[in-house]
C-alpha cells in the first residue's frame, strides 16, 4: 500500500485509451465500474477534444456482482460494434474488472465478430499509465501490421504520438515537415490519426521514426525485429538533438541532402547578450525520463543553466536518468512521490524548475519559476497555437518559454541595486507577470522575524546554524529569485567552516567564496 | 405579502412513469465528493484505500489541483495487498499511522471504501473500529463508500454523512438540524434566516469540525438542504429524527416552500414570516428576472449527474420561463424528491439511471436549446451545436437560497448569453 497525494501517471488503462482516443476507426471496449468513465474528461476538457473517447465501458454496479457480468461485458461489446462500426476493437479490464477476473479477451473471441479483436493484459496493480500506451500500442501492430514490400521511395514511420501527449500534435506536424525537406516520407504516423488499416501497412517503411519512447518503443523494437525496421534513437527535443536526429535519419535513409537551418533562432537568441543574465541559473528537472534527457542536455548547452538536479516519475527511465545525472554531477531522483519531489526542490533551492504541473504548483508554493517541459500537463498546456517542442521550431519554442517565468537582464540589475524600492521589489516577481508574488509557505513563517535554518533542509551539518540578526535583514535584501540559493550556500560555508553563527561577515565571505 | 406567485402546477409529475433503462451510465462515482467535503470538515482527513485509478480520479475531477497539501489522500493497494486480507489490514495501519503522523492537525480520519477495496472484501468498519481504539480520544476513525459500484457521485457524500449519524451523541432537545453540506457563505445565510424566523436551536451535519455540538435524538426535526441524502435521511430516522420534506431551496420559490415548512413546523406566524422573507424574496426575484432573461421560452435537457436536476428543473420551469424536455437523474428517491416533482410542470420525460448512447440520441433528436450534462458530454455536444451547461458546476458553487438564487439563473444563462456575444448561430 503507498500513501498518494497526487500522481504522475494514471492507471494502464488511461494510457490504453489515449492510444484509442488517439486513433480513428478503433474502438475500446472496458470493463469497468461505473465511475471510470471520468477518464472521458481528460480528453473532452483538458486536450478539449470535440468527440467522445472511443470507449464504451461496462459501469458494472455491485448488484451486477452477483449476477453476470460477463454477459454484460459481452452485450457492450456487441452493442459498441453495431453502433460504431470500428475496424478493429480492442479489449481489456479497469484496475476493479481485473480483480474480477472475467477475462474480456476470452469472451470476446466467442463473440464471433467480423473485425479484429485485440485483447489487452494491463496489470493494474503493478503497472502504469505509460507502459499501458506502450503496450496497447504494440498489441495493435502486433496484431494488424503485415509484412509488406517496401515502398519505392524512402518513407518511414512516425511511432509514439498519443492523445493527451504534451505537445504530440504539433511535434507530428514539426517531423513531418523535417523529414519532407530531407526527402523522406512519412509512410504511418501512429497511434496518432492512423486507422487499423493504416497500421496495417506500416511494415512498407524502411525505417521508424520514434518520437516517444515511453509509448512507443515496445512497437518499435517489434517492428525492427519483424520487418527488419531500424529506429532512431535520438528524440529530436533541442537544437543540438534535432541535429543528431537529421544526421541519424540521414544514414537511415541513406540521403546526403542539406537542410535549411534558417528557422533555427534559438541558437542565436541564445548567445545574443540579452541572453548574459542566464549563465549559470541553476535549475531542476523533473518529469518522464525522454523529456528530462533532452532538457537536460538543452539547459546545460543549449542556455547556459547550472543544472541542479534531475529526476524522472517513470521508472522504466530510472537507468537512463542515473547515467545521465552521475555525468551531469548530480543526485538522481527517481520517484512518483510528488510530496518526495517538493522536498527535493526546497532543499536544492533552484533558481528555476523545469517540470510538470505538478512542479508548476511546487514552484508557485515556494516561490519559484517554473516552466512545464513534460506530462502531466493540464489544460494550459494544449495551446490554440502552433508550439512543437521537437525540431528547429520546438527549439525556438523552448527558448521562449523556458525564459518566460524569469526575471530577465536588466530588470534583474534593478532589483539587486534598489532592493528596497516599495514598488520594485521581490514579492511583485518579473514585472511583465502583473505582480505574482511567491506565496509564504505559511503566513506565520513570512511574517516571523526569525530565518529558521531548518526551513532549508540538508545542509551538510546536521548542527543548529543560527542567522544573527544583521545578517538575516541583509539576506532579506536580496532579491527573491536569488534569496534561496543566498541562503542555502551561506548555510553550506557556514557548516563546512564548523560556524554555528552567521553574521553579516559570514554572508559576504560565502558570498566571495562561491563567486563565480 | 406580494402577489406575484408563480403560477400553479397544472398537474405535477410525481406520479408520472419513469423511464429506466440500462446501459453506460456516464457519471463520476462517490469519491467525487471528498473534493468538497475535505474543505467543508476542516479537521478531517479522507483517505481513499483503492486503486490508481481513484487516485488519478480525485486529481482530475478537481480540475485545477489545490496548492497546499490536499486533506485527502488515496492508499493506493498494490500486488502484494491484494495476495492476503490480513497484510493489507496491517499495510492500512502502518499507512494510516505515517499519515497521522504527518498530520497532527487531524481530528476525523475517514476511510473510504472503493471499488478494488470492496471487490476484494476489504473490512473498513473493522479497520475502522480498530483504528478508534487505537487512536481515541484524539481520532475518531469512519468508514464509509465512495465506491462506483455503490455510490453514483453525490452519494459519496450521502455515504459520508450517514457514516457519521451513529456516532452522533444524543440528545432529548427539540432541535432543528439543517443536513448537507453547503459553501460556509450560504450556511451562514441560511442560520441568519433561520434565526430572524425565530427557529431554533439550529445545529449543521456535517459541521465544520468535530467539536461542534450537533447531536441527535426523538425530539430532533431535520430538513435536507440537498436532494441526494436517502441514506442520511434513513440512518437519522433510524435515531428518532423526524424529516421535514419539503421542495429544496433552490430559487425564491423553492427556499420560500423550504423555510416555510420549517416555519410551520416551529409555530412561525405569517407575520414574523413575511416580515424577515419579503425583502430576500423581493431581491431573488428581481435577480432572476434578470438573470433569466436569456432562458425564457428555451428549452432545456438533464442528463443524470448529481440527484439535483429534479429540484433544478423545477427552478428552470417555474422560475426562469424554460420548458423542460428530458429530466435524468441517477436516482429518483419520491420521499426526498416527491414535493419538487409535484411542482414540476407536467411534460418532460423523467429518467432514472441511463444508457448514454440512447439518452444522446434522444437528446439529439429533441435538439434542446441547453443541455445540462458531465464533463465528458459537453464539448462533444458543444461541437455538434447544443449549448451546454457542465452539472459538475451547480455542484461546486453557491446555488441555494434567496441571495444565490439570481446566480443560479446565471449560470444557466451563461453559455447562451455566450453563444450570442460569440455570434455563433444555435443549430
Amino acid at each position: 500500500m503507498k500513501l498518494t497525494v497526487w500522481t504522475y501517471e494514471g492507471p494502464p488503462h488511461v494510457g490504453a485509451m489515449r492510444v484509442a482516443t488517439g486513433m480513428k476507426g478503433l474502438h475500446y471496449v472496458l470493463h469497468a465500474p461505473q465511475g471510470d468513465t471520468y477518464a472521458d474528461l481528460l480528453f473532452t476538457m483538458i486536450e478539449r477534444r470535440d468527440h467522445r473517447p472511443p470507449v464504451t465501458y461496462t459501469t458494472f454496479q455491485a448488484r451486477d456482482l452477483g449476477a453476470d457480468t460477463a454477459n454484460l461485458f459481452k452485450t457492450a461489446c456487441q452493442d459498441a460494434y453495431a453502433r460504431f462500426k470500428p475496424e478493429a476493437i480492442i479489449v481489456g479490464a479497469s484496475c476493479t474488472a481485473e480483480l474480477i477476473q472475467d477475462d474480456p479477451g476470452g469472451l470476446a473471441e466467442t463473440m464471433g465478430l467480423d473485425i479484429p479483436v485485440i485483447p489487452l493484459e494491463l496489470p493494474s496493480y503493478q503497472r502504469k499509465e505509460n507502459f499501458g500506451a506502450d503496450e496497447t500500442f504494440f498489441q495493435i501492430v502486433r496484431h494488424l501490421a503485415k509484412p509488406m514490400e517496401k515502398t519505392q521511395r524512402v518513407t518511414c514511420n512516425l511511432l509514439g504520438p498519443t492523445a493527451l501527449g504534451f505537445r504530440h500534435r504539433d511535434d507530428i506536424q514539426e517531423i513531418t515537415n523535417l523529414l519532407y525537406e530531407l526527402g523522406v516520407e512519412v509512410n504511418v504516423t501512429a497511434p496518432m490519426g492512423a486507422t487499423p488499416s493504416d497500421i496495417a501497412k506500416m511494415g512498407q517503411a524502411h525505417f521508424n521514426v520514434l518520437l516517444y519512447p515511453e509509448t512507443g518503443e515496445q512497437a518499435a523494437r517489434y517492428c525492427e525485429r519483424t520487418f527488419d525496421q531500424p529506429y532512431t534513437k535520438t528524440v529530436p527535443i533541442g537544437a543540438g538533438a534535432t541535429r543528431d536526429f537529421i544526421a541519424e535519419v540521414k544514414a537511415l535513409a541513406g540521403i546526403t541532402a542539406e537542410i535549411d537551418t534558417d528557422r533555427l533562432r534559438q541558437t542565436w537568441w541564445s548567445r545574443s547578450v540579452d541572453s548574459t543574465y542566464l549563465t549559470g541559473k541553476r535549475v531542476f528537472l523533473f518529469g518522464d525520463g525522454t523529456h528530462v534527457k533532452a532538457a537536460a542536455r538543452i539547459a546545460r548547452d543549449e542556455m547556459g543553466f547550472e543544472v541542479a538536479g534531475m529526476g524522472c516519475y517513470n521508472r522504466e527511465y530510472a537507468r537512463d536518468i542515473r547515467a545521465l545525472a552521475k555525468e551531469y554531477g548530480v543526485e538522481p531522483l527517481i520517484t512518483d512521490d510528488y510530496l518526495e519531489v517538493e522536498r527535493a526542490i526546497e532543499a536544492l533551492q533552484p533558481e528555476m524548475i523545469l517540470g510538470t504541473q505538478m512542479e508548476r504548483h511546487i514552484g508557485k508554493r515556494l516561490g519559484i519559476p517554473c516552466a512545464v517541459i513534460s506530462a502531466p500537463v493540464h489544460v494550459q498546456d494544449f495551446p490554440a497555437r502552433y508550439s512543437p517542442q521537437m525540431g528547429f521550431e520546438g527549439a525556438n519554442v523552448i527558448f521562449d518559454t523556458w525564459i518566460h517565468p524569469l526575471v530577465m537582464g536588466l530588470e534583474e540589475h534593478l532589483l539587486h541595486m534598489f532592493r528596497e524600492d516599495f514598488e520594485f521589489h521581490d514579492a511583485a516577481g518579473p514585472s511583465h507577470h502583473g505582480g505574482h508574488a511567491p506565496k509564504p509557505l505559511s503566513p506565520a513563517a513570512g511574517e516571523a522575524g526569525s530565518m529558521p535554518a531548518e526551513t532549508a533542509p540538508a545542509p551538510p551539518s546536521t548542527d543548529v546554524i543560527t542567522w544573527l540578526a544583521d545578517a538575516e535583514k541583509e539576506l532579506k535584501k536580496i532579491p527573491f529569485f536569488v534569496r534561496g540559493k543566498a541562503r542555502r550556500n551561506t548555510e553550506t560555508f557556514a557548516a563546512e567552516k564548523g560556524l554555528h553563527e552567521i553574521s553579516l561577515d559570514t554572508l559576504y565571505e560565502a558570498k566571495a567564496h562561491y563567486a563565480r | 405579502m406580494t402577489n406575484q406567485m408563480p403560477p400553479p402546477p397544472s398537474l405535477g409529475c410525481r406520479s408520472q412513469p419513469i423511464l429506466k433503462q440500462r446501459g453506460q451510465r456516464e457519471v463520476f462515482c462517490g469519491l467525487t465528493g471528498i473534493i468538497w467535503l475535505h474543505r467543508k470538515i476542516q479537521d478531517a482527513f479522507f483517505l481513499v484505500v483503492g486503486s490508481r485509478t481513484c487516485a488519478h480520479l480525485l486529481q482530475s475531477a478537481a480540475g485545477v489541483m489545490i496548492f497546499a497539501e490536499p486533506r485527502f489522500g488515496t492508499a493506493i493497494l498494490e500486488e502484494s495487498d491484494l495476495a492476503g486480507l490480513n497484510d493489507a489490514h496491517a499495510e492500512l495501519d502502518r499507512t494510516v499511522a505515517e499519515l497521522l503522523e504527518r498530520r497532527p492537525d487531524i481530528r476525523q480520519l475517514f476511510l473510504v471504501g472503493s471499488c478494488p477495496s470492496e471487490v476484494i472484501k476489504l473490512d473498513l468498519s473493522r479497520a475502522a473500529e480498530r483504528m478508534t481504539q487505537a487512536y481515541a480520544p484524539k481520532v475518531r476513525v469512519l468508514e464509509y463508500s465512495g465506491s462506483g459500484i455503490e455510490t453514483t457521485f453525490t452519494q459519496g457524500e450521502d455515504a459520508c454523512l450517514a457514516a457519521m449519524v451513529p456516532v452522533l451523541p444524543e440528545t432529548d432537545a427539540q432541535e432543528l438540524m439543517v443536513v448537507g453540506a453547503l459553501p460556509d457563505v450560504v450556511e451562514d445565510q441560511m442560520l441568519g434566516l433561520l434565526s430572524d424566523l425565530g427557529i431554533g436551536p439550529v445545529r449543521v451535519l456535517p459541521a465544520r469540525n468535530i467539536d461542534s455540538d450537533t447531536a441527535v435524538g426523538p425530539n430532533t426535526v431535520f430538513a435536507l438542504t440537498q436532494p441526494f441524502l436517502g441514506d442520511t435521511h434513513a440512518a437519522l430516522e433510524r435515531r428518532g429524527a423526524r424529516h421535514i420534506a419539503a421542495p429544496f431551496p433552490f430559487g425564491e420559490e423553492g427556499t420560500t416552500a423550504w423555510l416555510r415548512a420549517l416555519a410551520r413546523e416551529f409555530g412561525v406566524s405569517d407575520e414574523t414570516f413575511d416580515a424577515v422573507t419579503e425583502a430576500p424574496r423581493r431581491r431573488a426575484r428581481q435577480a432572476v428576472a434578470q438573470a433569466a432573461e436569456p432562458l425564457s421560452g428555451n428549452s432545456v435537457f438533464f442528463f443524470p449527474d448529481s440527484q439535483l436536476e429534479i429540484p433544478l428543473a423545477r427552478f428552470l420551469t417555474r422560475e426562469c420561463g424554460m420548458s423542460a424536455i428530458e429530466v435524468g437523474s441517477p436516482y429518483i428517491h419520491d420521499g426526498i424528491h416527491g414535493p419538487d416533482l409535484e411542482l414540476l410542470p407536467a411534460g418532460p420525460q423523467l429518467s432514472e439511471g441511463q444508457d448514454v448512447d440512447l439518452q444522446l440520441d434522444r437528446c439529439r433528436e429533441a435538439s434542446p436549446d441547453l443541455t445540462v450534462c458531465g464533463l465528458g458530454l459537453a464539448n462533444p455536444l458543444e461541437a455538434e451545436g447544443l449549448s451546454t451547461k457542465w452539472a459538475i458546476e451547480l455542484v461546486f458553487t453557491p446555488v441555494h437560497f434567496y441571495e444565490q438564487a439570481g446566480d443560479l439563473a446565471s449560470l444557466f444563462a451563461r453559455p447562451l448569453r455566450r453563444k450570442s456575444i460569440l455570434g455563433v448561430a444555435a443549430e
